[in-house]
């Protein structure tokens, strides 16, 4: 994979793509990731949604997202009349609901890849079909690969598992993906108990473990790095790792220019 | 705008910490109504990653300075015992001005803004936008008691009257916000109300705003994570014009919202 701009943004840590917009910081992005869009509309889960832990932050959104309907009315033909390269992050309760998203996103102008989220963290609980197990992941790969024009890239996003991160990545990459996205937060724990997902800082030792395994197993495969990164020398570091790319999450939520300021210092610009 | 500011002034003001801060390019798109999400705690190693969001009580665009931004404090968790604790010279990250600012009435129209604690600073530069509409404006102002009173002075230069409430009767009437708002809507006669403050009294500002037949717009306060619209980490739950109950993001599509379009009961207060 070779990029112009290797950073995006991270799936659910950039809004619909207006308000990073609104800052004047989207245009500097490699590829703007969409907050994981589900076939039917998605209330959330309650608040407190967000805690905050030593250099990271646990979050349980629950996937809150108006559904594919109102993504393809509302959000995508803006981005795309912006002419900001975007993926799709998608996920689905059954494989056949993987199948209507694919199909439905592959007709669609706009879009340039699909990120398929195989880690949720507890996917059970949120009603999703279970990934976890890697053939059940390129189960999904191969449903959304199928579907989808080939000029459509497929990335599947998997979980920080440096044990059955290889294998994991190996079946979705014989099942049509092009990329793997490594990773996902990590399954965490909220202070009142309700279970939810430990990202930033705290995250990038293991996020480097895992791109550094799957570099080492399969030397061929793309990814794209994500967790944790707040500035250009974290950015060199998963590249470094054997990275193609790199996503930006939590640290957007601290300071939203921290991605345009990262593709600029990777670019060669002075900031 | 994303900006480093410089603290050029820190002053206590009864339990508070009112901060000026110059911070060029957040003063000039200032509307009543905005916040700031600011950074807190050292920058290497970044330990809290999420923000937190004040108002912005004032601004000036001009000055020795350049702009700056006006907030007050109340150091109630880590990261606002962070921000009291700030001295001048010192650097605050933040961006703003965020969030839907209040709407302003098209005609002099009589206006009631009523503001509890330190939340009540933000409605000081509405009070002034309404004054040069014309608008005769009244002030409520509300605290558990003095130290926590915020403007009872200030007030009486951008409104035509001030009444005052406080927990333990310290400085006016003793009571609560709710208890005198029956009686101040029905005096003044208010078409507008206007809130700011916890969400109980807020709460109460829209319903006793509904029963006088008055409009209501309220400042919201729930946590917001990233307070720039990006993480849907601070859900307001609302009705919509179509009558259809859904989740807003409290830090973008509000924090200021109409009264009566806000599920009160559903809210998780912080
Ligand atoms: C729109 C808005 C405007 C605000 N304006 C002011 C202001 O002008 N002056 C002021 O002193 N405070 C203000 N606050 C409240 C202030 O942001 C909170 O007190 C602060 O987030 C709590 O941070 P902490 O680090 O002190 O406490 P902690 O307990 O360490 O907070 C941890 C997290 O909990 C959440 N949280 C906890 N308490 C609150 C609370 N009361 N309100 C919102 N989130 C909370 C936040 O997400 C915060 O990041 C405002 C909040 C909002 C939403
Ligand atoms: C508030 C928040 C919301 C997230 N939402 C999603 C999501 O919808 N889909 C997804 O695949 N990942 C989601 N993530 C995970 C991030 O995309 C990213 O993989 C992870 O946080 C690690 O990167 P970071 O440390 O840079 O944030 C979310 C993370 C956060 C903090």
């Amino acid at each position: 994979m070779s990029r112009p701009n290797p950073v995006m943004v991270a799936s659910g840590c950039g809004g619909t793509g207006r308000e990073l917009d609104s800052l004047g910081v989207l245009d500097a992005l490699g590829t703007f990731v969409t907050r994981t869009i589900t076939l039917d509309a998605r209330l959330g889960s309650a608040a407190p949604r967000v805690a905050e832990s030593p250099s990271g932050l646990v979050n349980a959104i629950g996937l809150q997202n108006p559904g594919l309907d109102q993504f393809l009315t509302r959000e995508l033909p803006w981005l795309a009349a912006r002419k900001v390269r975007t993926h799709v992050s998608i996920a689905g309760s059954t494989l056949g609901e993987y199948v209507d998203l694919a199909r439905r996103l592959g007709q669609s102008p706009g879009v340039s890849g699909i990120e398929v989220n195989l880690s949720v963290p507890d996917a059970l609980a949120w009603g999703l079909f279970d990934a976890q197990e890697p053939f059940q992941a390129a189960r999904v790969v191969a449903a959304v690969r199928r579907d989808l024009p080939r000029g459509i890239e497929v990335h599947a996003k998997l979980g920080p598992d440096p044990a059955r991160v290889v294998e994991s990545a190996r079946a979705v990459a014989e099942a049509g993906a092009d990329a793997v996205v490594l990773v996902n937060a990590a399954p965490a724990l909220l202070p009142d108990g309700r279970p939810g997902g430990l990202s930033g800082p705290a995250l990038r030792p293991l996020a480097l473990r895992c791109i550094h395994e799957v570099r080492t197993a399969l030397p061929d495969l793309s990814i794209v790095g994500a967790g944790g990164i707040t500035d250009a020398s974290d950015a060199r570091e998963f590249l470094a790792a054997g990275a193609d790319a790199v996503q930006v999450g939590t640290a957007l939520l601290h300071d939203p220019t921290t991605a345009a300021r990262i593709a600029a210092d990777l670019r060669g610009d002075t900031p | 705008m994303h900006v480093t500011g410089r603290v050029l002034t820190v002053k206590k003001v009864g339990a508070y910490r009112h901060l000026t801060v110059a911070a060029p390019g957040i003063a000039e798109r200032f509307r009543p109504g905005n916040f700031v999400a600011v950074s807190i705690g050292d920058l290497v190693p970044r330990a809290h990653l999420a923000r937190r969001s004040l108002w912005i009580t004032g601004v000036k665009p001009t000055g020795a300075h350049g702009a700056t931004v006006e907030m007050v404090v109340e150091a109630t968790g880590v990261g606002t015992q962070w921000l009291a604790e700030l001295s001048q010279d010192d650097q605050l990250e933040m961006t703003g001005p965020l969030g839907r600012p209040f709407a302003l009435p098209k005609e002099s129209v009589t206006c009631l803004l009523v503001g509890e604690g330190y939340a009540a600073g933000m409605l000081f530069p509405l009070a002034e936008r309404l004054r040069e509409r014309s608008c005769v404006v009244t002030m409520l102002l509300g605290a558990a008691d003095e130290p926590h009173l915020l403007g009872a002075l200030d007030a009486r230069r951008s409104a035509r009257s001030v009444s005052v409430v406080t927990g333990d009767g310290s400085v006016g009437l003793r009571g609560t916000l709710a208890d005198a708002l029956p009686d101040l809507l029905a005096s003044t006669g208010a078409d507008v109300v206007y809130g700011a403050g916890s969400i109980p009294t807020l709460h109460a500002v829209a319903a006793a705003a509904e029963q006088h037949g008055a409009w209501s717009q309220v400042a919201v306060q729930v946590a917001q994570p990233c307070g720039t619209g990006l993480c849907q980490g601070c859900p307001l739950p609302v009705v919509g014009e179509d009558g259809v109950g859904r989740l807003v993001r409290a830090c973008a599509d509000g924090p200021v919202i109409r009264g009566d379009r806000v599920r009160w009961n559903e809210l998780v207060t912080p």
